[in-house]
């Protein structure tokens, strides 16, 4: 039986006990990928070569007795804004084609550390600037559970990889919703973690004081697994939180019984699908079957999130993108002065929607608006914060949408205010830093649906355990048109 | 007709950010920033006066470090990537003479 499709956590058991070679895993992840890659199209890398070396070394490891880590032999991808030594990196960008970091990010190095095989760089909307990963330099990745869609975004090469069964983990980042709303698209799990959680040393930076880099998996305990060895404190970021968290895998069968959880009033609104809505109201049953107390909180500044959101993360974005300016590494159009090369080199390597962002934050930076947009964006941030403490100090953790619509079709263009919605369920997990995660809870009109768990600051414990039970009673699994050959599951 | 911005302050952002729009572009741009300046304009409604304005999530203190030399990148290593680079260091075209 083919290894593609198994869980991540089966694999690493079996290739600890012997009964199976990383090699052999390996094989037939790359034959499944061969198989089925040009209709996805989820990779901007393959870096087969090194990662049958990994695997090699993993094979040894076992033959000599040695100490194996829990991703021992895992295939993973990593979205390609996360830096890898040796292995090209490009955020999906012209300005970065061909770049061969020369160090990896250290979640790359914990999940290489832990015994993972990096297999390749997932896609994702250039410099992860979207949500549908339509924007890339490198084209569109389809969705797996029906290729006329969009698998969402920015992480959406990570979704469509782990739905496809290409790698069963993947590492996406999310800003606003980068990781949730492509693993609701895909119906996969998808974590964002408390700020702070994960170091940030190797991301390419979009929006530095919101995002987070996330695991992503078929089922929340894999992505436990991902998330376990992903998180901890960094001396290379310095925003990294200090303690080393309990393992959340260890909690997963803890139960709601008596737990306190809100239903968020302002994320039902008619911003949401009427279906999508009903799923939420559908978790919210079955976690009060499970014993778990359910009552409506109301956090009035999400109103306003994604107009504070755009401001910072746009103004965060100008700044961070000044570094390409063809000096260092990427793309360098010649001219004869430095300032006619910079202003040419940006305006080839940049696409239109990164141009646009990259203005809207140096306007709300500029001095004639600095008062009426990033300061009034970062004071709504505080009054969030708040009422976000507010609500957690009565409930543990907060259910609401992860996206307001199902997966669009590809190259369709959604109405203006629907596209302004997009991230209205998820931006205020990262303007408060808080954890939250998106987990498969059936369907609309057929399509996945995912219902978003969120919880207080460094709250990742009681946030699985709520989710744990919500899939312990969510509908099977979507059937997917691309899926490995080995699962148990269509 | 753009309410919000104007494609003489779009050009003025544009030089700021070192990019350039034909004007085709330019009319796109200017259609873009107009609807997303009109949905933020909300922001400025808000009474936000009393609020404080948050700096950073988490209430983290300078952090310090021993100033010990750990791995580092070789010279080589860091210029292995520049477009050019001469004697040891990231090379450009002519700065000085040049209009700003």
């Amino acid at each position: 039986m083919s290894a593609a499709g198994r869980r991540a956590r089966d694999l690493a058991a079996a290739v600890r006990a012997g009964e199976t070679s990383a090699e052999s895993v390996l094989r037939d992840h790359l034959d499944h990928i061969d198989a089925h890659e040009a209709d996805i199209r989820a990779f901007t890398t393959l870096a087969t070569r090194s990662a049958r070396e990994q695997a090699a070394e993993i094979d040894r490891a076992v033959a000599d007795g040695a100490e194996l880590g829990p991703l021992a032999g895992v295939p993973v991808s990593l979205k390609d804004n996360i830096v890898t030594e040796g292995i090209e990196t490009t955020a999906a960008s012209a300005i970065l084609r061909g770049w061969i970091p020369p160090y990896d990010a250290t979640v790359a190095r914990r999940i290489r550390d832990a015994g993972a095989i990096l297999v390749g760089k997932a896609n994702l909307d250039e410099f992860a600037m979207g949500s549908s990963t339509e924007s890339s330099v490198h084209g569109p990745t389809r969705n797996p559970v029906d290729t006329d869609r969009i698998p969402g975004g920015s992480s959406g090469g990570s979704a469509a990889a782990v739905a496809a069964d290409f790698t069963p983990l993947s590492v996406g980042t999310d800003t606003g919703g980068s990781v949730r709303q492509p693993a609701s698209h895909c119906g996969i799990v998808g974590v964002k973690p408390t700020y702070g959680r994960v170091s940030r040393h190797g991301l390419i930076a979009l929006g530095s004081s919101l995002e987070q880099a996330g695991a992503m998996g078929a089922d929340l305990a894999d992505t436990a697994l991902l998330h376990d060895v992903m998180v901890g404190p960094d001396p290379a970021d310095a925003t990294t939180l200090p303690d080393r968290p309990e393992p959340v895998s260890a909690h997963l069968d803890d139960g709601v019984a008596g737990m306190r959880i809100g239903l968020v009033t302002e994320l039902l609104g008619d911003e949401i699908d009427p279906a999508i809505t009903a799923r939420v109201r559908a978790a919210a049953e079955a976690l009060a079957a499970a014993g778990a107390e359910i009552t409506e909180v109301s956090i009035p500044s999400v109103h306003h999130a994604l107009a504070a959101y755009r401001v910072l993360v746009n103004a965060e974005a100008s700044s961070n993108l000044a570094r390409y300016d063809g000096v260092r590494h990427g793309l360098r159009v010649d001219a004869d002065t430095t300032d006619e090369m910079m202003l040419a080199t940006r305006t080839a390597g940049f696409g239109l929607g990164v141009k646009e962002r990259l203005l809207l934050g140096t306007h709300a930076l500029s001095a004639d608006h600095f008062d009426t947009h990033y300061d009034r964006a970062r004071r709504l941030r505080t009054l969030l914060i708040r009422e976000l403490a507010t609500a957690f100090a009565d409930v543990e953790t907060l259910l609401a949408p992860t996206a307001p619509q199902v997966a669009r079709r590809l190259g369709e263009v959604p109405d203006a205010d629907i596209a302004w919605f997009n991230d209205h369920c998820t931006v205020p997990a990262n303007l408060a830093g808080i954890p939250a995660l998106s987990l498969p809870f059936g369907t609309a009109d057929g399509l996945p649906v995912g219902v978003q768990v969120m919880a207080a600051a460094r709250g990742e414990i009681p946030m699985f355990r709520t989710a744990a039970v919500l899939e312990a009673t969510a509908p099977t699994r979507t059937d997917r048109a691309v899926h490995g050959p080995g699962g148990d599951l269509p | 007709m753009a309410e919000h911005t104007s494609s003489d302050e779009v050009r003025k952002l544009a030089d700021l950010m070192r990019l350039r729009f034909d004007d085709t572009e330019l009319d796109r741009v200017v259609r873009t920033l107009d609807d997303v300046l009109g949905r933020l304009a909300v922001l400025a409604d808000l009474d936000l006066d009393d609020v404080e304005p948050t700096i950073h999530l988490n209430d983290l203190q300078n952090v310090w470090r021993s100033d010990e030399i750990g791995p580092t990148l070789t010279n080589e290593e860091a210029l292995a990537a520049a477009p050019a680079a001469e004697a040891g260091q990231f090379s450009v075209p002519t700065i000085l003479g040049e209009t700003p």
